[in-house]
């Protein structure tokens, strides 16, 4: 099941040059671009591993494109974001954030029903890839993650 | 949130019916870096070289550079041919030949204040202009901003300040400073190897301008061969004479909207002669130190004689603010010169 968090996720994934694209959008508003991983794809796991500093003061979308090529080498069966920061006063928030990068094959989650007092049904997710250990979740081997 | 609402910035949804506000933000920034789809040329046609937009683009802005720089044969005559090769290189690729790009990182070599990084930021402009280059921004850096100062700090800090230059001109400023052959566990030589990695890798991304004195950079590179053979161009930036020192005296005074009389003018060719056998003689920037310090003692003349002044009065620069000089003072055996100080 293919994770949609973050701007564009029900688009194609994104090339490199669209990548560029967007970070140069970034970058020319002044906004601070910062490159973060996970392998924990529950979606209210906003805080994401951060793969170096935030990159203050670049002027150019390669600066970007070369930390992203970088995490992916570190960390191919991650799913991997880029965000921007915008500093301005009145708005200090992300101002984009979308998914670069994502493992090879992602399994999903299990929906868990628990029976609660007065016949109250309380739902859960559970991903199927965070039946594993931290780091080996979503495994190159070929055997798939536990459930 | 109180007070008057920002101008909207990209907030906003395009509503049905109305074409959205933001419908360009998407699309056509990102659809800039697309190159436009340029028809290849026939092998026997020709082009007029001088009717060439770029071409002429371009040929402004040497012209500007050849004017706003005085003398620097060497330095205008390497940029005039990097800036035609570049011109060619895309015109080949009219015609569907292949071009590598060429490496275009150098070394700036000569005495202090020969404008190795006036020529630097123009260079990065200048580069930007012949699609070289996407930003063309000058990062100036000095051996502080690349070593660290323990273990595992300087590959994070190099790599930062590598960053912040892509897309345009890194400058590091006295280059020899980090190599430091006495102390073998200095962290100088791992910048060193993060630099010279990331220069072969990312050459299509910047521009390394290592710049320094000639015989210490000569050293600098001799134990550095890999350094030394992933230069390209070392262009050397020769001393100013008297009459080029004079031309960029009264181009900065142009500037400045000052001018000085006629008398002051003959004293003051004197003045840089004296200054020029000095030791500690920093070219260009003693001729800005000598002019900001006629200002001042202009200045305090004006407002010490009082009384009514007009426009004249505030932009001539008389003999005797040249002459008040310590450099006069410094050799008595000018005779008939007074003697200030």
């Amino acid at each position: 099941m293919r994770i949609t968090q973050g701007t564009f996720s029900y688009l194609p994934d994104l090339t490199d040059e669209e990548i560029t694209a967007q970070l140069q959008y970034a970058v020319d508003r002044g906004w601070a671009v910062a490159v973060e991983f996970t392998d924990d794809p529950h979606p209210r796991n906003v805080l994401w591993e951060m793969w170096g500093l935030p990159m203050f003061g670049i002027a150019d979308a390669a600066a970007g494109l070369h930390e992203v090529t970088a995490c992916r080498l570190a960390y191919p069966e991650h799913y991997i974001r880029v965000s921007a920061y915008d500093a301005s006063l009145g708005r200090q928030t992300t101002a984009v954030s979308f998914i670069v990068h994502r493992p090879a094959s992602e399994p999903g989650f299990r929906l868990d029903r628990q029976e609660a007092a007065d016949r109250q049904v309380r739902y859960s997710l559970h991903a199927y890839a965070a039946g594993r250990p931290s780091g080996e979740r979503y495994a190159v081997d070929g055997t798939g993650p536990g459930g | 949130m109180s007070g008057p609402a920002p101008p909207a910035r990209g907030f906003a949804m395009p509503r049905p019916g109305e074409p959205g506000p933001s419908a360009a933000n998407g699309t056509t920034e990102t659809g800039q870096a697309d190159p436009e789809p340029v028809a290849l040329l026939a092998p026997d046609a020709t082009v007029e070289l001088g009717e060439e937009q770029q071409a002429q683009r371009l040929s402004r802005m040497l012209d500007e550079f050849d004017r706003e720089f005085i003398g620097l044969a060497p330095v205008k005559a390497r940029v005039r041919e990097i800036a035609a090769l570049l011109l060619v290189d895309r015109l080949r690729q009219r015609y569907g030949m292949t071009s590598s790009r060429p490496s275009l990182h150098m070394c700036f070599t000569g005495s202090p204040g020969t404008g190795k990084t006036t020529v630097a930021t123009h260079l990065g402009a200048l580069l930007r202009e012949l699609g070289y280059l996407r930003k063309g921004q000058l990062v100036s850096v000095t051996r502080d901003d690349l070593v660290g100062q323990y273990v595992g700090h300087t590959a994070p800090k190099t790599k930062e300040v590598l960053k912040r230059a892509m897309g345009g001109v890194l400058l590091i400023d006295e280059a020899y400073y980090l190599y430091r052959p006495e102390n073998e566990r200095d962290y100088g030589q791992e910048a060193i190897e993060i630099l010279l990695q990331f220069m072969e890798a990312n050459r299509e991304d910047l521009v390394v301008i290592l710049a320094g004195y000639a015989d210490r950079m000569d050293v600098f590179f001799r134990s550095n061969p890999g350094m030394a053979s992933r230069i390209a161009h070392h262009i050397d930036f020769p001393d100013f004479t008297l009459d080029e020192l004079m031309q960029i005296a009264e181009l900065m005074l142009d500037r400045e909207q000052y001018q000085l009389s006629a008398a002051a003018q003959a004293a003051f060719r004197e003045y840089v002669a004296l200054r020029m056998a000095q030791p500690r003689f920093a070219n260009a920037r003693s001729i800005r130190n000598a002019i900001d310090r006629m200002r001042l003692r202009q200045a305090r003349r004006l407002v010490a004689a009082g009384g009514r002044i007009g426009r004249p009065d505030l932009t001539t620069i008389s003999e005797a603010d040249v002459r008040a000089s310590r450099v006069f003072a410094a050799a008595p055996d000018e005779a008939g010169q007074p003697q200030a100080r």
